[in-house]
């Protein structure tokens, strides 16, 4: 790398190239002042956003750590893994925590299949496309509040899927309030999510190299085979970042079962999110610390996990 | 050959059309409601308000509702008795604006300023930072709420509008979002303005806001749709029922004003679905440019 280049890298303000003769003094000097100018450059623009950041989220976060390893505010003793058990053993985070995961497991990989499925719907030759994207996008801008009173008459005892269903002599189910109560609040979750990830997965699909499509037609690769041995290589980083995302907005979900059914739900219907606000109301900061620092492990793991996946999976499309 | 493929692009087009109508419905039915009479309503769905907090439905089987899409007779009389005699609903209206607004603006003011300093300088302690944010943007609600609750609490601003506000203004996720569209901007465009002799705070204000406008502006219609939509925070960081914004007290609606629920409903979403009309390309671009969560 030639000095000039360096230079304007690094270089502070209305900088000169230096004379021949000027010496290495010289230049070290400077650099290590540019350097420190860029710290705190750097940090003028970084320090607002991260005291924000330190203020409501790491501070208090390390005392959440804090009281989930003691007794007791009041009676600070060191208990180490004592509030752990006792949430691990509580029947009500196991309901919450069991329900939670149920739900991800139907709920995130329908969203990765369908909004894959729409995506590649909407590159095939059908009329009115821009329509279609702007109606399968609209979901995300409706807010859940707003539609829940049609998704009350539909799913109700008495609501009209029943009435539908009754002209098929299938007896009524009481959707809200029985085993199938998760069915209702996933159709919910796709009806919001899928439109956002289509998109994902649509600029994903624009990515692909054409020629190498071309060279597939040319040589009479059928549909099947270009999917699964060009496309679905080239997406799979997108497929991850999907499933990360619908994973992160599956635990939101208590916010459409707030609405539906309200504080008190079905058993099966119980979330993580109401198990946290049931120790908020009971002041129970021990259970309260141990569950937040037990979920940011598990979404440390889960992200963790899939960024190693996507290394294998990225290593393996540049190759 | 030729009438197979135009058999196919038909299927094609009904089952678009079939997903397009189940993603429309829930919508439409809600606006065309609004415009039903309190007796029309009452006299289809009275039989799901009647009980929706939890009594036990089962005591009326013989009645079932009756969804219906166009109002035997139209009537802007809910809208009226919204805006004109039940100025409760206006208000809680009111709360979301005055919660979101202010998230909005400020976040993305925070982010922009933040983002220039991720763009700008790299380094190891940077990028660890920047990663760090990508983890915290990833975290749900539930990690999240506690540590906002100890600090609202020990500040004194539990149950407060402030409450919401700060953590909003902090939240990473436009952060992430506009450093990787800064990082796209030309670097020689940065050089040459530094050649020039423009201050860090010119080559930001100057340069680098102007070539993100688009980015800003689908980033803003995300914080908006998701702050719009929220739910958990005002039911923990703001209990107080009268601050709380409409997203919330919808909920709470009882069976006697179900008829004035769907037009609250239909106002309620007016906000984000014309920012949604009016931006959808950069909305999808914005969107499109998330990629991954890496780099």
């Amino acid at each position: 790398m030639s000095m000039k280049t360096a230079e304007i890298k690094f270089g502070g303000r209305g900088k000169k190239p230096l004379a021949a003769g000027q010496g290495k003094v010289k230049r070290t000097w400077d650099r290590s002042n540019e350097r420190i100018r860029d710290v705190m450059h750097s940090a003028a623009f970084l320090g607002p956003s991260v005291t924000g950041v330190a203020v409501f989220f790491i501070v208090p976060f390390l005392v959440v750590v804090y009281y989930s390893v003691i007794r007791s505010p009041l009676n600070p003793e060191f208990v180490f893994l004592d509030n752990f058990k006792a949430v691990l053993g509580n029947s009500s985070f196991r309901t919450a925590a069991g329900n939670t995961a149920m739900f991800s497991a139907i709920a995130v990989p329908l969203a990765v299949v369908l909004s894959l499925g729409l995506a590649l719907l909407l590159e095939c030759r059908i009329p009115c496309k821009s329509l279609f994207r702007t109606f399968f996008l609209s979901p995300m801008m409706v807010p859940v509040a707003s539609v829940v009173l049609i998704w009350q008459v539909v799913f109700h005892y008495r609501g009209t899927l029943n009435v539908i269903l009754a002209n098929f002599n299938v007896e009524p189910i009481d959707w809200l309030n029985s085993k199938y109560c998760l069915l209702v609040i996933v159709v919910l979750f796709l009806w919001k999510n899928l439109g956002y990830n289509m998109i994902l997965f649509m600029a994903a699909l624009n990515n692909i190299p054409k020629e190498l499509l071309e060279v597939a037609d040319v040589e009479g690769a059928s549909a099947a085979h270009k999917f699964f041995n060009i496309k679905l290589r080239y997406l799979s980083p997108t497929v991850l970042f999907v499933a990360i995302l619908s994973i992160i907005n599956s635990f939101k979900v208590f916010r459409e079962i707030y609405l539906l059914v309200g504080k008190y739900p079905f058993d099966g219907l119980y979330m993580m999110q109401h198990f946290m606000n049931n120790t908020f109301e009971n002041f129970d900061y021990q259970k309260m610390a141990s569950a937040a620092v037990l979920m940011a492990l598990v979404m440390v793991a889960l992200i963790a996990l899939l960024f190693k996946v996507e290394d294998i999976f990225g290593k393996d499309v540049e190759g | 050959m030729k009438k197979n493929r135009y058999l196919g692009r038909l299927v094609l087009t009904v089952i678009a059309a079939l997903f397009a109508f189940g993603f429309l419905l829930p919508t439409v039915l809600t606006i065309s409601n609004s415009f039903m009479t309190q007796s029309e309503i009452s006299a289809n769905y009275g039989k799901v308000f009647a009980n929706v907090s939890g009594s036990d439905g089962k005591a009326y089987i013989a009645d079932t509702v009756n969804l219906k899409f166009i109002p035997d007779k139209v009537t802007f009389h809910q809208y009226i008795a919204v805006l004109i005699r039940s100025p409760e609903y206006l208000l809680k209206f009111w709360n979301s604006v005055i919660l979101v607004v202010p998230i909005v603006l400020l976040q993305l003011v925070i982010a922009s300023i933040t983002a220039y300093g991720f763009t700008r300088w790299r380094g190891k302690v940077r990028s660890f930072l920047f990663f760090f944010y990508v983890i915290l943007m990833l975290m749900p609600t539930q990690v999240t709420l506690v540590p906002n609750y100890l600090v609202s609490d020990w500040i004194g601003i539990l149950n407060t509008r402030w409450a919401i506000i700060l953590p909003g203004t902090f939240a990473p996720f436009s952060v992430f979002l506009l450093t990787k569209s800064m990082r796209r901007i030309p670097a020689s465009l940065i050089e040459a303005a530094k050649l020039d002799g423009s201050s860090e705070w010119q080559i930001f204000k100057d340069i680098c806001l102007p070539q993100c406008r688009s980015a800003l502006y689908s980033i803003a219609i995300l914080v908006f749709i998701d702050y719009w939509n929220m739910v958990e925070q005002p039911i923990i960081l703001l209990p107080d029922a009268e601050k709380q914004p409409l997203s919330v007290y919808l909920s709470t609606i009882n069976s006697s004003e179900v008829g004035l629920a769907f037009a609250i409903a239909t106002i309620y979403m007016v906000p984000s679905l014309l920012l949604f009309l009016h931006g959808e390309d950069y909305l999808v671009e914005g969107i499109a440019h998330q990629g991954s969560v890496k780099g």
